[in-house]
């Protein structure tokens, strides 16, 4: 498969889209939002400026199939480390 | 694919004799790049774990000794570091494109961009030491005491785990700082042989890798970033 050139006006969109996000998390860090819900507009920025990092300037968007497939593999373990720790430490009421 | 090229690409100084062409060899590289990077999400992995896990069991302290995080400073290194990763995409678009001034230009601003970075990162270290918050004894004479007051401590809160917030934040951001300085050093290679005219639309898979790289310490900053300063702000922060 030939390689794709990503043009210049989508690495300077998504730049801007990166300052844009950081921007608004740090204003969202100074609204008291109710509940756990702080937590959660802070990481779904984050994971949102992740992804686009990832699929843009790190091109796995344009990219073959196997780097799909050792991305994917990297979140599913993460997901394994966080969800079998958890599984044990917030199930133990007594601590 | 490409039958008809492998006996004009063999010819290329760059081709290793174990690829047949110069498209292979690159996708090699870029995979060899990622089953690294996977590596090393695994390896941060393991301490946003261990924030995660104390937070959830600490959250007064680890707001009150987060807020007093500056973040001014933080907020810019995190503008610093996106705009670094944006000329580092310019570094590989413009070897793609055969532009060498181009190149040149962008892997310079990166390196000073990473180099800025790191100088923030250091301001925000001396202002820790001087307000007595590196954890232990780690600075020999100049053990974790900071004043309760300063701190705007509350009662019930244990400054012990304000402590344990303090040793995840250097080694956090210690260990990301370690890998900017191991970015700037492939940078200044890259620097290096781009000046000697080695990288070409035909051959530019080392660019392409550490800009991999690079990005990808990007992203944990991404991470870092709120996780550390911002978290907690809405309990009342005090800046700085």
């Amino acid at each position: 498969m030939s390689e794709h050139i990503v043009p210049v006006r989508v690495y300077v969109s998504i730049f801007l889209a990166l300052i844009v996000g950081t921007t608004l998390t740090v204003w969202a860090a100074f609204q008291d939002f109710p509940g756990p819900l702080n937590v959660i507009v802070a990481m779904t920025i984050a994971v949102v400026k992740a992804t686009l990092v990832v699929l843009y300037f790190m091109h796995v968007r344009y990219s073959a199939r196997l780097i799909w497939v050792i991305v994917a593999s990297a979140l599913f373990w993460m997901g394994i480390l966080f969800a079998l720790t958890f599984s044990d430490y917030l199930t133990r009421g007594w601590m | 694919m490409a039958e008809t090229y492998v006996e004009h690409e063999v010819s290329h100084p760059a081709l290793q004799h174990h690829f047949e062409n110069l498209e292979q060899q690159r996708e090699a590289g870029t995979l060899g790049m990622w089953v690294f990077l996977v590596t090393e999400i695994m390896f941060f992995g393991g301490m946003f774990l261990a924030y995660t896990l104390y937070r959830s069991k600490y959250p007064e302290a680890f707001a009150i000794a987060s807020n007093h995080l500056d973040i001014k400073l933080g907020a810019i290194n995190t503008a610093v570091l996106i705009f670094s990763s944006f000329t580092m995409a310019m570094a590989v678009y413009s070897t793609q494109v055969g532009k060498r001034r181009a190149q040149i230009i962008s892997l310079v601003l990166t390196i000073v961009l990473g180099l800025a970075f790191l100088g923030i990162k250091a301001v925000e270290y001396y202002q820790k030491y001087e307000d007595h918050l590196i954890p232990g004894s780690l600075i020999p004479g100049n053990p974790f005491n900071p004043d309760p007051h300063a701190m705007h401590l509350t009662p019930g809160v244990s400054m012990q785990h304000v402590q344990m917030f303090y040793w995840i934040y250097f080694a956090m951001t210690g260990m990301h700082a370690l890998h900017m300085i191991i970015g700037v050093g492939l940078l200044s290679v890259l620097l290096y042989f781009s000046l000697k005219r080695r990288y070409t639309p035909e051959y530019h898979n080392p660019v392409e890798v550490i800009g991999l790289y690079w990005h990808f310490v990007d992203i944990v900053w991404i991470f870092l970033f709120p996780l550390l300063y911002l978290l907690g702000r809405h309990l009342g922060g005090h800046a700085g």
